[in-house]
């Protein structure tokens, strides 16, 4: 089974290829070979899961090509880790292929849709399996490929045009720091692999700043992938793309990259403490500051984008805060319940045809299957008990106080009464009260695209029972079989916490309940109670219109006076050269003028000329 | 005889040389410029001559190579005034302006 797994990534790659062939093609069915393809990959993924469950690793490579003394490999390996990335990865694939047969019904380029979903999960898969650093940058690259042209797929709206643009030049910033940190670590090691660049930290052959300073570089580049702060701004714009794209692409996977590098790389950044406590922070203050942003979105998607952000952060967080499992396992409880949120938002969306949820409302008798999927995947986030999102928030929030970073620990718990708030505030507008838009057409979505949902619902249940404390540490005991040693094998906070954090959530829910089922209390008393609070919270804290003031203005502004220097500066010097040559030349022509005479004349000229330097020398330049 | 020195010779031939140059440099009419040029290798023949008479080891080499040059400049003058006239029937004029087929 193991030896196999590197036909995982290619599945979806012949996908790739045939959807390209086939781009031309009208019939919708072409849809299928997608499923089906992903579907084998699936299948294999499982497999593969399996076998590593119980106990099997496997590590293939092969020499690319030499390098004086060095040898850059490409191969494949399976982990623990990376194992159920796949599953994650493949599972969350073959649904939204499933789901987009039915959501793209009736675009004109449904294939080519296809194809670049193939072409992205190819990419992913890669990304997971790759063993060595160079392998992971080059699949790295390609995700955000795949994802640009997926954002971009509405090409004709120039919003979409814009986002695409803007998601591949943002993710591109943090790609240099990856690519500096790829580069230091084999100035440092000699090498891409894990395992070696593991070896040597261990050893200590590498020296404590140079290792923060890798760490951090390579941290640079989670946060361009994960959208945390201050790189965030480009995630909810890809919320132009199609809502099954948005569940892939920047919900379940390309987005949980970053959080995957940082464990892949986790011996090193466990080396550091610095490296650590940057994690930490970013990803606290990413959760907070996204979920305070989330709080007044008007956009369904842009809600659920905000929340992504903040749900990376808390991920960031955990692994900052020496919580490796609890990281990993909210990626993956994560993975299930927003890519459902997802599809169900777009099954929304295609019901209503508008993401404004001012304009929604009553919309629960309507979509008697979207609507409950909707709301077990908003108690899930919530972090209601005995859903998936309970554990893994719960043990991320204990990991963080057993680390002793309290302050980061009252930061989350706030975040997660946000998260509550602000799920539940979209749900409550979104499907209780009265219609407040035209609702005619208004039907369930197909079954193509509900049985995906159905199976995301069920996992978004029971995901979280892979790791509790009443049942059984699965996931982590499952980790701990990998090449990462975990910080602390039991890092169980006070008994404490989860009433906490359960209040918090709870509270989040009545509140909104209040405001937006009850009317309780008035939906504008915080806007009028904290006017300017509000006005930055709704323009998301100015982030873009800061960035558009300082380095869009600042590089127009530089290339303006490029423009300037290459004007004046550059073109003056051509042009000095040419009218230096021409005058010359003019000079020279105006000589040969036919004149016996005047050649005479310059003849004369000539020697005498040469008769004053001889005189004057003394002859002969002596 | 001997009163007067070489130099005044010489001026007067270069005097003589320059008036010549000046004429064949700046005037249009070619037969002037003919003329000029018979000025300049006449300054030429006093400087032999002179030469001949006042150099260390005086002789009569001097003078005999100016009555070659005498001789020399006489066919000169015949063939460039024959030139001149094939030219004058060729383009009707004699002006040395006109004369720039080197250009063309």
């Amino acid at each position: 089974m193991l030896q196999s797994s590197w036909l995982i990534p290619l599945f979806p790659l012949l996908s790739f290829i045939l959807l390209l062939i086939l781009r031309k093609s009208k019939s919708e069915s072409t849809a299928w070979i997608g499923v089906l393809l992903t579907g084998i990959s699936l299948v294999l993924s499982v497999g593969v899961w399996l076998a590593v469950w119980q106990g099997d690793f496997i590590k293939v490579e092969g020499t690319w090509f030499q390098i004086g003394e060095r040898a850059i490999t490409m191969g494949y390996e399976v982990n623990p880790l990376n194992a159920l990335m796949l599953v994650i990865v493949s599972l969350v694939s073959f649904l939204v292929h499933l789901y987009s047969k039915g959501y793209m019904h009736g675009d004109e380029r449904f294939p080519v849709f296809f194809a670049y979903l193939g072409l992205f999960s190819f990419a992913m898969l890669g990304l997971v399996l790759s063993p060595n650093l160079l392998q992971l940058y080059m699949f790295w690259e390609l995700v955000g490929l795949g994802s640009f042209l997926l954002i971009g797929f509405y090409y004709f709206k120039p919003e979409a045009k814009a986002a695409a643009k803007k998601a591949f030049v943002m993710t591109r910033i943090g790609d240099v720091g990856l690519f500096i940190g790829m580069v230091l670590l084999f100035w440092q090691v000699g090498s891409f692999e894990y395992d070696e660049i593991f070896a040597s930290v261990k050893n200590g052959d590498i020296s404590s700043g140079m290792l923060t300073l890798t760490a951090l570089c390579i941290f640079v580049g989670a946060i361009g992938k994960s959208g945390q702060l201050p790189l965030h701004t480009w995630l909810p714009d890809a919320m132009e793309g199609p809502t099954p794209v948005s569940a892939l692409i920047h919900a379940a996977t390309m987005v949980a990259a970053g959080v995957y590098l940082v464990a892949a790389m986790y011996p090193l950044f466990q080396a550091s403490e610095t490296a650590l406590t940057v994690v930490a922070v970013v990803g606290g203050v990413t959760a907070i500051f996204a979920a305070s942003i989330g709080l007044m979105q008007k956009d369904i998607k842009r809600v659920l984008a905000y929340s992504t952000v903040s749900q990376l952060g808390y991920m960031m967080l955990a692994l900052g805060a020496s919580g490796y499992v609890a990281g990993i396992f909210h990626l993956t409880t994560h993975a299930f319940f927003k890519a459902l949120l997802f599809l169900a938002a777009g099954s929304v969306i295609h019901a209503v045809h508008t993401q404004n949820i001012e304009e929604m409302g009553g919309l629960w008798k309507k979509l008697r299957v979207t609507g409950p999927l909707f709301l077990i995947g908003a108690l899930a986030i919530s972090g209601v008990p005995l859903l998936s999102g309970f554990f893994s928030k719960d043990e991320i929030l204990a990991s963080t106080y057993a680390d002793g970073k309290y302050g980061l620990f009252w930061l989350a718990v706030v975040a997660a009464f946000m998260t509550a708030f602000y799920m539940f505030r979209l749900f409550f507008l979104v499907f209780t009260g009265k219609p407040r838009g035209d609702q005619s057409g208004v039907h369930e979505s197909p079954g193509v695209m509900t049985l995906p949902m159905i199976v995301l619902g069920v996992l978004a249940v029971v995901a979280g029972y892979l790791n509790t404390t009443w049942f059984g540490t699965f996931l982590s005991d499952y980790l701990a079989r990998g090449p990462v040693e975990l910080p602390h094998a039991e890092h169980h906070g006070p008994g404490w916490i989860p009433i906490v954090a359960t209040a918090a959530s709870l509270l989040g829910i009545a509140l909104a309940y209040l405001i937006y089922r009850r009317g309780a209390l008035s939906r504008d008393w915080m806007t009028r109670s904290l006017p300017g609070l509000s006005d930055v919270i709704y323009n998301k804290w100015y982030v873009d219109e800061g960035y558009d003031a300082t380095f869009v203005k600042g590089t127009k502004g530089l290339s303006k006076l490029g423009i300037l220097f290459d004007k004046y500066v550059v073109d003056g010097l051509v042009a000095a050269v040419v009218s230096g040559v021409q005058g010359l030349s003019k000079i020279g022509s105006r000589l040969q003028n036919g004149q016996v005479q005047s050649y005479g004349t310059f003849a004369i000229f000539g020697i005498v000329i040469l008769l004053l330097i001889v005189a004057l020398t003394g002859g002969y330049f002596s | 005889m001997s009163s007067i020195p070489l130099a005044a010779y010489l001026m007067l031939a270069l005097i003589l040389f320059c008036i010549g140059l000046f004429g064949a440099l700046t005037k249009r009419n070619a037969v002037i410029v003919l003329i000029s040029i018979e000025l300049m290798l006449n300054a030429v023949n006093i400087n032999l001559v002179a030469f001949a008479k006042y150099s260390i080891n005086p002789g009569l080499t001097g003078q005999i190579f100016s009555l070659f040059t005498i001789t020399v400049a006489a066919a000169e003058a015949a063939v460039g005034l024959a030139i001149l006239i094939a030219l004058y029937r060729n383009r009707q004029t004699v002006n040395v302006d006109e004369m720039d087929t080197m250009k063309r």
